[in-house]
């Protein structure tokens, strides 16, 4: 399979502290692939630096094979490397309806169109209404996104992200903090995302990782530790040692 | 548990329903051109505010849509000014209308320039650097006092007819109509744009820049846009105040300009275009009534208004009519609502 997003050597460090270590990381098309590691250990640092947050203290990253390393952030959504945040960063005062409506006008270089009034497009308007409905958001397109139950605001995350059409979709934890009985709804959103999008997942549940993903890569205070099948880094002993030792220490 | 699918037509005036216009407004501009005939007496006055509304209407379009505080916005105001005067003085441009675009347009220069020392910083580094600004163009005009008339201000300017026909009188006749007129022109433009993705997508980077380069706009270029827009705005009121007094002088710079445009702002409301003009009216006047009455306590009544906005208001800048407007949106909701559940 073709490498799509691909890290060399990334290195990051706060003042001291090394957040991402060395990490050589490769993510195939059509990839559904999880990043798991203990807190701390530099997952969401990685994400920043694959979108351009934050720029690596050394290394590059490759988009097809093109170094990215020193573009800009909204530079390189447009060229389909798209994320999500794991605590909410959503436009309070705006509507999902205008979250979504927005991203979409964006998305399709209408940006810049300031004669035209914000649903005057038919067709920009079908597809609002299409990724509204795909994420169950249709019951409350016309509330403030801060007043929205915090299921709801996790689903607009995935659901702005999409409406960017992303080849490359970061998730950050997409369901930390949902309660119990909210959580299939995000996990069921997350499976149907589309099959040419490669996806990165951030997540602690192991439920979750290991039904959704089809390769891990274990992420250890910075470092890429090991990568492999769901089998492989079941049965890693290494991982075992560091993950499991961590949780029983959690517990 | 899936909520029920919705219109593409239902959402359509959703999206929409911010640009719809509320009958207030038209009950507003009706008054305001209604003015023309009906109180001939206050066109001096009306005038001032015709030029102040159109100045914090300029500073709304930073403030209450992109988020960009500013103590120095008279930079643009005296740059247009000055530019006016000059155009008239020197016998540069002497057709009042042509001028002015001229005006606007160096001031919209000069306010790209300076844009690029506004992206980065808190709110506190944005007051110093835009009261900087404008204290270095004051004593930039003060310095070239060959050109600018130094601090006499200029002397000798003559405005010419509006498009060769108008001509300005002492009353403030023609004055105000002009000014009106630019105003109301203006703010239709104003009220597009405010309207428009590209004015979703300011409202966007001021709630959350993160997220909003998260879905690909560049919040920089998008800063710089509305900043010179905005400085385009301020630099055609200052113009307007030139043309309709014949006069510029160091004082249009002055810092006391800037601070009372952000309590205009502040009394009418940041962030729906109305606030600027609402809030012109409500100073003039009470600056008129107030320091006829009793003229060195003017400063203080509107020192104690000012605390009292800002202490009632809920929030520091988007003030004391939020409620008011939150209010108006809801009702506007709500017969969409029910327009949109009868047709289904
Ligand atoms: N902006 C920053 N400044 C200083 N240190 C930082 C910064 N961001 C992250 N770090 C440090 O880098 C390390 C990795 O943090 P990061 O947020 O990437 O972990 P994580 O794997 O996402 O953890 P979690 O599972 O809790 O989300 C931590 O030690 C953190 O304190
Ligand atoms: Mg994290």
């Amino acid at each position: 399979m073709a490498v799509v997003l691909e890290t060399i050597s990334l290195v990051k460090q706060f003042n001291g502290v090394i957040a991402s270590d060395n990490v050589s990381l490769q993510i195939e098309k059509g990839a559904r692939q999880a990043l798991i590691g203990p807190n701390g250990a530099g997952k969401t640092t990685l994400i920043n630096l694959l979108t351009g947050v934050s720029r690596p203290t050394s290394g590059s990253i490759l988009l097809d094979g093109e170094d990215i390393t020193d573009l800009s952030t909204h530079k390189r959504v447009r060229l389909g490397i798209v994320r999500t945040f794991q605590i909410n960063q959503l436009f309070s005062d705006l509507t999902p309806l205008e979250t979504i409506g927005l991203a979409v006008s964006e998305r399709r270089g209408q940006g810049l169109d300031w004669w035209r009034i914000v649903g005057s497009r038919p067709d920009l308007v079908a597809e609002v209404v299409e990724i509204l409905e795909r994420f169950h958001l249709t019951d409350v397109i016309d509330k403030r996104t801060a007043v929205l139950p915090y299921g709801k605001q996790r689903l607009l995350e995935i659901a702005v992200a999409i409406a960017c059409r992303p080849r490359v979709l970061l998730l950050d934890e997409p369901a930390a903090g949902v309660p119990e009985e909210e959580r299939h709804e995000i996990l069921a959103a997350v499976a149907a995302l589309p099959s040419d999008v490669s996806v990165l997942l951030i997540e602690h549940d192991m439920d979750i990782v290991f039904s959704f993903a089809d390769r891990i890569s274990v992420l250890v205070n910075g470092a890429l530790f090991v990568e492999g099948t769901p089998e492989e880094v079941a049965h890693d002993a290494r991982v075992k040692a560091v993950y499991l030792g961590e949780e029983l220490v959690d517990a | 548990m899936t909520p029920p699918p919705i219109a593409v037509r239902t959402a359509t005036e959703w999206l929409s329903a911010r640009a719809r216009w509320h009958p207030l407004e038209i009950v507003f501009w009706f008054a305001a051109f209604a003015a023309i005939y009906l109180f001939p007496a206050r066109h001096l006055i009306l005038t001032e505010i015709a030029w102040l509304g159109l100045f914090a209407l300029s500073l709304d379009l930073i403030l209450g849509y992109a988020g960009i505080i500013s103590l120095g916005h008279a930079a643009f105001f005296g740059f247009g000014a000055y530019t006016a005067a000059l155009l008239a003085k020197h016998e540069i441009i002497e057709e009042p209308v042509l001028a002015l675009l001229i005006s606007g347009c160096a001031a919209m220069a000069l306010g790209f320039v300076t844009s690029f020392l506004v992206l980065r910083g808190s709110d506190l580094t944005r007051l110093m650097v835009t009261l900087g600004v404008a204290l270095v163009l004051r004593e930039l005009a003060n310095r070239y006092g060959w050109l600018t008339g130094g601090a006499d201000g200029l002397q000798g300017v003559s405005i010419k007819p509006v498009l060769g026909v108008f001509r300005f009188d002492m009353f403030g006749h023609t004055g105000y109509t002009y000014s009106l007129t630019v105003l109301f022109i203006l703010f239709l433009v104003a009220r597009r744009l405010v309207n428009s993705p590209f004015g979703l997508s300011l409202l966007s980077v001021k709630s959350n820049p993160l997220r909003s380069s998260a879905i690909g706009i560049s919040v920089d270029a998008r800063l710089v846009a509305i900043y010179t827009v905005a400085a385009g705005y301020a630099g055609i009121a200052g113009a307007l105040l030139a043309q309709t007094t014949a006069f510029a002088s160091l004082e249009v710079f002055s810092f006391d300009r800037s601070a009372d445009l952000l309590l205009v702002l502040i009394i009418g409301g940041a962030g729906y275009l109305y606030g600027g003009l609402i809030g012109a009216i409500i100073f003039k006047f009470m600056q008129d009534y107030l320091s006829a009455l009793t003229p060195q306590y003017w400063p203080f009544w509107i020192g104690l208004a000012l605390v009292v906005i800002v202490l009632v208001g809920r929030d520091r800048i988007t003030s004391w009519t939020t409620p008011i407007r939150l209010m108006a949106a809801r009702l506007n909701w709500r017969a969409l609502a029910r327009r949109s559940a009868e047709r289904l």
